[in-house]
């Protein structure tokens, strides 16, 4: 196996650089899969024959949920890398994803909420997706939290990097444990849908958004990578020759 | 160089001395460790004050109540745990011994739970009862207190190693550690629930147990670890 | 022979690049004295030799082996003394000494009681470390590092708050340590009264 490609994504410049090239690539694809998506969810998907209308927001509910995790997995392992093998680029992944994390955790939580409205005659029942989405919402915040006490930024790296591995094997517990409280007090999940039930004009677009909702993370991470890395490295001299040369 | 060799203690003296150092410490200054012991009966207190304080109304609130109260305490404890050796230096020492830094700060772990944690665990018959849980129910809701404050002492030593020598660290300190400690929250409630009830309790108690023993492999490694970075 | 050898140290505070490419070897019986202005990197250098500070290049070496490859081999061998005393304050002094050099070796209330002698500390009365002057407390600090009896010293401002009467008893230990084949690095502005060829400075600037 050859490493090479491991250890140049390792150094700033070059990441800068294939960062810069993807962004448009991540950006397009995600626009048009959304496109597509909201065309098949908002206009021809049917009418759910329980839920009416209303179950239409699972287009952005789903994804931004799923996304949310996704978010922490990558943050969590963009650390673990930095720690490991020092690797500055890493750390800057994982402080740039951790905002679109808890970003789409907000998501996820505010449109269950909403969608709780019709469904449950609420806007906030104990469910415990919701309730774990919370506690996730909260673990990000933590994240960023101890990241802004810090100001020595190779030390906020490193710390923050130490908490997202233990929020890591944290999240599987927590998630387990708020099913168990729940399955006590009420015995079934309330937002559940089976795929095996969901009709493909639902599911397709479903999975259209999810698409969309990863590729566009995929872009403002690397955004945020690139604006992260030039925070750090506003000292050195590539930087002067990548912005120069129109990068 | 010639006459000197390299100088071993075995490890676990080297615990055993700092098991002894911290408790002799706690000792001298019982004020430091009385505080959160003091705190988890006033918020005990509170809650009857604040609710119905008849005793079949206050037993269904009981194990939540003892529960937070615990986990605020124990939050309270926490800036004990590291603050004062790692201003005066001592934490630096620990860390240039040449032994396994996380197996020293489980030795200092084990005397703050001794002198913050078990505490919580001796008064307990006496808040559970007023709080309306009968007599039978006491080793069960001592039991639970037992092995989720082990708990909450280890997994709250990884958030006192990463906020150390932070201002705000307080605050900070609690925002880290309270979504970690929601399992433990969960199950130590419902084992506390169930042994008031006189209902068998050893579904939630394998998962405590389970929860603690896990806290205790991996929070010191965790805890080393930040300890290390904060101290750069 | 030499024993302690820094290759190409480069250290940062923040963003402050404060050492660039340091170079030093230091061989059985020499010592190293750090001067400098303040802020100008001696106890960032320290604490990097000691392991307490990342290198984000550059290697320290301890009995030619990377002290990074096998920390626990280099610090059973070094005795650091930064800026906190690392006194506990509600213990007295051989408590101290008994929880602090007590962690590295075995040693009895006599051995104590020489290391307190030496270092010219005459109140073994019982009074605990939160009663004492601060020069008393950095006297309590040296015992420690001589009842560690190790071969290398890492010493931050080792003589703050020490009368001249300090000064000079530390003048003498050095010196006991360098001629048994000890080595030291020592940040320092005051004018070690060690013997010339074991000498050697480092200016930081």
């Amino acid at each position: 196996m050859n490493w090479v490609w491991f250890h140049r994504l390792g150094s700033p410049p070059h990441f800068f650089r294939i960062a810069g090239r993807m962004i448009p690539w991540f950006a397009w694809l995600a626009a048009i899969t959304g496109i597509a998506g909201l065309i098949g969810g908002l206009g021809l998907a049917p009418p759910d024959y329980q839920q009416g209308e209303g179950y239409r927001i699972i287009f952005v509910h789903v994804p931004a949920a799923v996304l949310s995790t996704t978010a922490y997995a990558v943050m969590a392992s963009a650390a673990a890398v930095g720690l490991i093998w020092r690797m500055n680029v890493a750390h800057a992944v994982a402080a740039s994803s951790a905002a679109v994390g808890a970003w789409f955790t907000f998501v996820a939580l505010a449109t269950g909420s909403l969608w709780g409205r019709p469904m449950w005659g609420t806007y906030w029942e104990w469910d415990p997706r919701l309730v774990s989405e919370l506690v996730l919402l909260f673990l990000y915040l933590g994240y960023m939290g101890l990241r802004s006490a810090i100001d020595d930024t190779a030390r906020a790296d490193r710390a923050s990097a130490v908490l997202a591995l233990v929020g890591v094997i944290n999240l599987p517990i927590i998630h387990y444990s708020v099913d168990w409280w729940n399955s006590l007090h009420q015995g079934h999940t309330l937002l559940k849908f089976g795929k095996a039930s969901m009709p493909p004009s639902m599911l397709v677009p479903l999975l259209l958004m999810m698409l969309a909702f990863t590729l566009y993370f995929g872009a403002i991470l690397l955004v945020r990578a690139r604006g992260e890395i030039l925070r750090r490295e506003r000292n050195a001299r590539w930087i002067g020759e990548a912005i120069g040369a129109g990068s | 160089m010639s006459a000197r060799t390299p100088i071993k203690v075995s490890p676990a003296r080297a615990g055993w001395l700092l098991v002894q150092r911290d408790l002799r410490l706690g000792l001298r200054r019982p004020g430091e460790w009385l505080q959160p012991l003091l705190f988890f009966l006033v918020v005990t207190t509170l809650f009857p004050l604040a609710t119905d304080p008849q005793m079949s109304r206050l037993r269904d609130i009981a194990p939540g109540a003892l529960w937070v109260a615990a986990l605020l305490s124990s939050l309270l404890a926490l800036e004990l745990l590291f603050r004062e050796d790692g201003q005066d230096g001592s934490l630096e020492q620990l860390a240039v011994l040449g032994l396994p830094l996380s197996w020293l700060l489980l030795a200092k772990t084990c005397v703050h739970w001794l002198l913050t944690g078990l505490p919580l665990v001796l008064v307990a018959p006496l808040v559970a009862t007023a709080l309306g849980a009968p007599y039978a129910a006491i080793p069960g809701v001592m039991a639970a207190l037992l092995l989720g404050s082990v708990a909450l002492s280890l997994i709250g030593a990884v958030g006192a190693g990463l906020t150390l020598g932070l201002r705000r660290g307080g605050v900070l300190l609690a925002l880290l550690v309270l979504p970690l400690a929601v399992p433990v929250l969960i199950f130590g409630a419902r084992a506390t629930a169930l042994a008031i009830a006189i209902e068998p309790m050893a579904a939630p108690m394998y998962l405590l147990g389970a929860i603690a023993v896990l806290s205790a492999t991996l929070a010191p490694l965790a805890a080393a670890a930040a300890v290390r970075i904060s101290l750069e | 022979m030499t024993l302690l050898a820094a290759q190409d140290l480069h250290l940062w505070r923040g963003d402050l690049h404060v050492l660039r490419g340091l170079h030093f070897e230091l061989a059985a019986g020499q010592c190293l004295q750090v001067t400098g202005v303040n802020g100008a990197g001696k106890s960032t250098l320290l604490r990097a030799l000691a392991g307490l500070l990342p290198l984000e290049s550059g290697t320290v070496q301890w009995r030619g082996s990377n002290t990074r490859a096998d920390p626990h081999a280099y610090h059973s061998e070094l005795a650091w003394l930064g800026h906190g005393t690392a006194l506990k304050a509600d213990l007295s002094a051989p408590e101290n000494l008994r929880y602090s050099a007590g962690l590295r070796r075995q040693c009895g209330r006599a051995d104590m009681d020489a290391a307190l002698a030496r270092v010219g500390f005459s109140h073994s009365d019982g009074r605990l470390a939160r009663q004492m002057s601060a020069g008393q407390q950095r006297r309590v600090a040296l015992a420690r590092v001589l009842l560690l009896d190790c071969a290398l010293w890492l010493l931050d401002e080792p003589t703050s708050n020490l009368d001249s009467g300090g000064q000079h008893m530390f003048d003498q230990i050095l010196s006991a340590h360098l001629e048994q084949g000890g080595l030291a690095v020592i940040a320092s502005h005051q004018a070690l009264a060690v013997p010339a060829g074991r000498l050697q400075g480092l200016e930081l600037t």
